[in-house]
């Protein structure tokens, strides 16, 4: 903590300042140091991201498999995507996913931050206990819903007492793929809370007051001053919570099963990618090609939420 | 940035006399039914957030011979046992797959905090040709999403030959780029002066960074220690792929493997995830701060 304090009064200062004194008589180390110091950080991210990367995109110009080295087959592999009715499966649910969750994701952790904004006396309690489906394992908590909402689970058996009875949130395929939108959304509540939370703490006061002198109501103040004073970090949880849900893979794995739910039909593109290209016939070049559509796809959200953020500034 | 710490936890009496006042954040009063409203909302969330565990924890404690699916449902088992607990370390070897994990979230704790603080420390102070360069390569190795480069992982594993241990569920996650930056930034931010001190003293790099700027970004460190150990945990995806033999499964994958082929036992499936998420829900209440903490200056740089 006291490195953040420290922090706050002095302005960051440009890195590199000492070489730009004369320093010959100070410059002990050796010239290769600061190399040193960054190796092991460069190795593993050319090793295990920047190689991978590269070899992703000329994997999928290729029919390689895992156990046999591939050849160039050019764009044999797209073509194939394009009428393989798994992969628009697979797309269609993770875009279905992307439109299902990040609204809420942007909406209710908002709503709850303004509720756990008050210092009212054990607000530190429902603050962390809010967060808590944050820290647990997504294994964990799709285990916890499918439990859940089991056939003969709490929720339909608190269904059946109430006299709705009982639903098959497990057996049907877009009930399915409703479940683990919400599940995703529980899981993601508190975290984009905390987000709120700290950006609702830089909202001046004084344009509060003044719309309520004004007469506005809560849901009025609420839209028109609490909304475009955190209107950016509503952007960057769009942003984050978009590129998520784009590559979800547990939530629907564990509650639809490895094979996506009935007759596969709640595949999501990242299930494609590792149901094609992992074990020992798994085919890596197509798997790549459908892994640079994840990585398409994920670039373009990224643009499309910055020009929403460009576009409103305007 | 502290959430909690500068909270205060009660309202401040306002007169001499025994009625309590909550004020808001803005020192305001806050009517009685609107203090109840927002009680009976924070109730229900709760309910909602902690209410699953708790159900989860329930069925783990319920006998073999107690209605788990009745309705109503009951909250509390009747007779509470640890039965389950003992049937899920004769089904699955379940205190194996535990210490597999915690081998794998230490370890990641361990290159997480060592590699990217001495990186991020090169990015930040050391001068060098290529600095500029290596800052990138980071930031383009954060904006690459695991999942769409995982089966290039996997080959890359293969080529290795660490597929299907340990090291190779540890390595590519080991430094990542996102603490890197974290921890350049941290340093960034110190005030020179002190290490400029100490440099016309004459002390060179590794002793600048050890016994000077180090000391000063524990905060930083401790939150890239707690999201590395979280985040290697309740890792999914890349174990999933990487492990196939059943000895080396992590927690998450023999949990997996438990619900895979157990799905109808529900109070064993119960037992197993209270296993895995008791110990991270108990590291969470002791170091709160540090993980509010990390998601906002995660979210920022992110």
């Amino acid at each position: 903590m006291a490195s953040s304090t420290v922090s706050r009064t002095h302005p960051p200062r440009p890195a590199g300042r000492p070489a730009a004194r004369p320093a010959r008589r100070v410059r002990r180390h050796l010239p290769t140091s600061p190399w040193l110091f960054a190796a092991p950080g460069l190795l593993v991210t050319a090793v295990f991201v920047l190689y991978p990367f590269v070899s992703t995109v000329i994997d999928a110009f290729t029919d390689r498999r895992t156990l046999v080295p591939g050849h160039f087959v050019g764009l044999a592999n797209f073509r194939e995507l394009l009428h393989d009715d798994m992969f628009w499966t697979g797309l269609r649910n993770s875009v279905l996913y992307v439109a299902g969750t990040v609204p809420a994701l942007v909406v209710l952790p908002l709503l709850l931050a303004l509720l756990v904004r008050k210092n009212i006396p054990g607000i530190t309690f429902f603050r962390s206990a809010f967060y808590t489906p944050v820290v647990a394992s997504i294994v964990v908590v799709g285990l916890i819903w499918v439990w859940l909402l089991d056939e003969r689970g709490l929720v339909n058996s608190l269904l059946q007492t109430i006299g709705v009875g009982r639903i098959g949130f497990l057996s049907d395929q877009w009930l399915l793929l409703v479940s683990a939108m919400a599940v995703t959304v529980w899981k993601g509540l508190g975290y984009y809370m905390i987000i709120y939370l700290a950006a609702l703490a830089g909202v001046p006061r004084e344009l509060h007051e003044a719309a309520a002198v004004d007469g506005a109501g809560a849901v009025r103040r609420f839209l028109t001053v609490t909304v475009p004073a955190v209107r950016s970090t509503m952007i960057l949880v769009a942003a984050l919570s978009s590129v998520a849900a784009f590559k979800v893979f547990s939530e629907v794995y564990l509650m639809a099963g490895p094979d996506g739910g009935p007759a596969g039909e709640d595949t999501t593109l990242v299930m494609l990618v590792q149901r094609t290209g992992t074990g020992l016939t798994g085919r890596v070049g197509y798997a790549s090609a459908i892994s640079l559509v994840v990585f398409a796809v994920t670039v373009i959200l990224m643009l499309l939420v910055l020009r929403a953020d460009r576009r409103e500034d305007v | 940035m502290s959430l909690t710490e500068n909270t205060p936890r009660t309202g401040r009496p306002a007169t001499p006399a025994r009625r309590l006042r909550f004020t808001d954040e803005h020192g305001r009063r806050i009517r009685t039914w609107e203090l109840l409203l927002r009680y009976v909302l924070l109730l229900a969330v709760l309910a909602l957030t902690v209410g699953p565990f708790l159900w989860q924890l329930s069925t783990s404690l319920k006998g073999p011979t107690e209605d788990i699916f009745s309705s109503p449902p009951a909250f509390l088992p009747s007779h509470p046992t640890l039965h389950n607990y003992a049937r899920v370390a004769d089904t699955i070897p379940v205190w194996d797959y535990a210490l597999n994990s915690l081998k794998v979230a230490a370890a990641n704790v361990v290159t997480n905090c060592t590699g990217s603080a001495l990186a991020g420390y090169a990015l930040a102070r050391l001068r060098y040709r290529g600095r500029r360069a290596a800052t990138l390569v980071f930031v383009l190795a954060m904006l690459v999403p695991a999942e769409s480069i995982i089966i290039a992982q996997f080959t890359t594993m293969r080529e290795l030959g660490l597929n299907n241990t340990l090291v190779g569920v540890v390595l590519p996650g080991s430094v990542a780029a996102m603490n890197v930056l974290l921890m350049r930034n941290a340093f960034l931010n110190l005030p020179y002066e002190i290490e400029e001190a100490a440099y016309v003293d004459g002390a060179n790099a590794w002793q600048r960074f050890l016994r000077i700027a180090l000391p000063s970004v524990k905060g930083t460190l401790a939150v890239v220690a707690i999201f590395a150990f979280m985040g290697a945990w309740d890792d999914f995806l890349w174990p999933l792929i990487v492990l196939s033999d059943p000895s080396k499964f992590t927690l998450t994958i023999g949990l997996n493997y438990l619900h895979g082929t157990f799905a109808d036992d529900e109070r064993l499936v119960a037992a197993g995830t209270i296993i895995s998420v008791a110990p991270l829900i108990v590291l969470f209440a002791c170091l709160q701060r540090y993980f509010f903490r990390g998601v906002g200056e995660g979210a920022v740089k992110g």
